[in-house]
């Protein structure tokens, strides 16, 4: 087994909107190490959100391979993709996408809803993984009784708690001040420290600069990538 | 995903929209509550007809041999009245000739029947029931005696001046004093007081114990019928196989006696609990008939409803099911998520219809003499029926919610 998580072979996404083709995708080619930390950049309409969708295996390619973590995933039906996203990816939206009526725990058990693990298995993990993001205190509350931050935080706990191959963050950061946006970024780059791949899809360069490496895309073809240098403060943790 | 989980998740749903919920579940209550109260009510019905109206007023395994009817429970035409009207008076003699002539082990009785006025000293009871009767048929009627003793057939066979009085007749009477021993008039004829017979209690309301029972013979016969002429013959068989066995017999003695052609109808009539039931038992079928209709029209009713809130359920949660997908739920756990939710809402309302249905049964059984029970398949069946109307109702909506597309649905705002 290489030690690449990500191998994409010739993706193209192709959407048929009204009488139109719209080619969001037009062979992309990547390869990501394990352990990487990757910003997957790009304007508008370039195809990013696609990428990101394809990556998170909520979306299968029109053409071309897709293997993660040394299964292709490409061709593979709903209920797999479904067990795919559990096991595999670990998603953080802008909007956080707490359920509202549930608890901090709550939240965080619900990938291990879907595992099938037993309850008390649940509850342990899930206090981990809460803990872990410093809301070991607040595992109580609701979403709405938390930060922008927190819940955040929240739902990065959700996105760990099943030791996925991939973090998968969609501008983490997008619904956030700059103080907080700084605290979540500490997050992800503790956790990279830790051996965790992590995915930064984002349009902000300060926000894809916290990445060690960052891909552009531009009209549905990788434009460039390239290295970042290592920032300090990421290697203190 | 578990089953519990579902459960639970479907309960914090319910919750979080307590008011919305409870609107959702009503046709599904009314529906059961519905369903309950009818069964107890029809089956009460049937307890207090069989066991009471057929037991207290002809006896068990009892018929009696009549000109015409006496208990009217249906509806009969002109024609049948004509004709009961025409039937020749049933006699002492024909009595004797059944009883001689049937195979059939049974008891007998005859008896004439009056309304009468009864005097004790300056105290009076008016419109009391007089039967004129043989010894058996305090065994017929199973008469516990409260005091004094029934009369004997050598009483019956010299036409002894004696009487036994109903409980109530028997207070009402002699207010609190011994009644035995006590002379009363009968419609102006003195007969001495040997027994009281046990209160029999009531039926719609109106008292079974306002009697007084005297021999066929002693002077008191004279106020209910001419010489000879009698109102019933009771015949008591063992079980209800003979009992049916004696009802054949009779019959036919009697068409030979009267020397009836095979061309004409009975000029006698025979009246058995069975008969008296007859009439009631048409109306419990066919209320048990239209209970399925009646329920099933609320129960669709209700499933409508509840789908239709599933639908909505769907709609406002699109975004959640977008993240449950996103977090790996597959197909059949959000599937699974709406169904469950569905019948758990349903069977809410099938377990408040049931106790609703409960409490209605035992209302009508406090304030009126129906005693109405609460069958238990009837609960059984609510709640079968909470959990299959809610599963029905919530496999569209579920099915609608585990198509959605993720990234559509996480888009949703």
């Amino acid at each position: 087994m290489s030690t690449d998580i990500i191998r994409l072979e010739g993706i193209t996404r192709e959407y048929q909107m009204g009488s139109e083709r719209v080619r969001a995708l037009r062979g992309v080619d990547l390869t990501i190490a394990r352990n990487e930390y990757v910003a997957i950049m790009g304007p508008s309409g370039s195809g990013k959100s696609t990428m990101m969708n394809m990556l998170g295996c909520l979306d299968t390619p029109s053409a071309g391979a897709y293997w993660l973590n040394g299964h292709e995933v490409s061709r593979m039906a709903d209920d797999d993709l479904a067990r795919v996203r559990n096991r595999e990816i670990g998603f953080v939206f802008q909007t956080f996408n707490l359920l509202p009526r549930a608890s901090a725990l709550a939240n965080v058990e619900l990938p291990l809803v879907y595992a099938g693990v037993s309850a008390r298995e649940r509850k342990q993990r899930a206090e981990a993984a809460l803990t872990r993001v410093g809301l070991g205190e607040r595992m109580h509350h609701k979403p709405n009784e938390l930060s922008g931050g927190q819940r955040q935080r929240v739902a990065i706990a959700r996105a760990l708690v099943n030791e996925p191959s991939i973090l998968l963050a969609d501008e983490p950061t997008g619904n956030l001040d700059s103080a907080t946006s700084e605290e979540i970024m500490r997050v992800f780059g503790q956790l990279h420290a830790l051996g965790q791949t992590v995915l930064l899809v984002t349009h902000e360069p300060d926000i894809a600069a916290h990445a060690r490496r960052v891909v552009v895309l531009r009209d549905g073809v990788i434009d460039s990538d390239r290295q970042n240098p290592p920032p300090a403060h990421d290697v203190a943790a | 995903m578990p089953f519990f989980e579902a459960v639970r998740l479907a309960w914090d749903s319910i919750r979080a929209q307590k008011l919305k919920s409870f609107f959702s579940l009503v046709g599904v209550l009314i529906g059961v509550t519905f369903l309950i109260a009818v069964v107890s009510i029809v089956q009460g019905m049937n307890v207090y007809m069989t066991d009471k109206f057929a037991g207290a007023l002809i006896g068990v395994n009892t018929f009696q041999v009549r000109s015409r009817p006496n208990i009217q429970t249906g509806e009969s035409t002109e024609e049948e009245r004509r004709q009961w009207r025409r039937n020749p008076r049933l006699t002492t003699e024909d009595a004797a000739y059944l009883e001689e002539n049937m195979r059939t082990p049974a008891r007998f009785a005859q008896s004439g029947n009056d309304q009468v006025t009864l005097d004790w000293g300056s105290r009076q009871a008016k419109q009391i029931n007089l039967t004129t009767t043989d010894a058996e048929y305090f065994d017929i009627k199973h008469y516990d005696m409260a005091e004094g003793r029934p009369f004997t057939q050598q009483e019956v066979r010299i036409g002894a001046s004696v009487a036994v009085l109903g409980f109530d007749l028997g207070e009402k009477l002699f207010n609190g004093r011994d009644p035995i021993g006590q002379t009363i008039s009968i419609g102006g004829l003195p007969h001495r007081v040997i027994g009281v017979v046990a209160r029999q209690g009531t039926i719609f309301g109106i008292s079974l114990d306002k009697f007084v029972i005297t021999p066929l013979t002693s002077p008191a016969r004279r106020l209910a019928n001419r010489p000879h002429v009698i109102d019933d013959f009771h015949v008591q068989a063992e079980d209800p196989a003979q009992m049916r066995q004696a009802m054949a017999e009779v019959t036919s003695l009697m068409r030979v006696r009267r020397g009836l052609k095979p061309s004409q109808p009975d000029n006698f009539y025979i009246e058995s609990a069975e008969a008296a039931l007859a009439e009631w038992d048409k109306i419990a079928k066919v209320l048990f008939l239209a209970l399925p209709g009646l329920v099933a029209i609320s129960l669709v009713v209700g499933g409508i409803v509840i789908m239709n809130i599933m639908l909505m359920a769907v709609a406002e949660r699109t975004r959640e099911i977008g993240v449950r997908k996103a977090l790996g739920a597959k197909r059949r756990d959000i599937m699974a998520q709406f169904v469950v939710e569905s019948a758990t809402l349903s069977v809410t309302g099938a377990v408040l219809g049931i106790g609703a249905g409960i409490l209605l049964a035992f209302a009508i059984r406090a304030f009126s003499p129906l005693p109405a029970a609460v069958a238990p398949w009837s609960v059984g069946l609510g709640v079968g029926l909470g959990i299959l109307v809610g599963m029905v109702a919530g496999v569209y909506p579920a099915r609608q919610a585990s198509r959605l597309d993720p990234i559509t649905a996480l888009r949703q705002e």
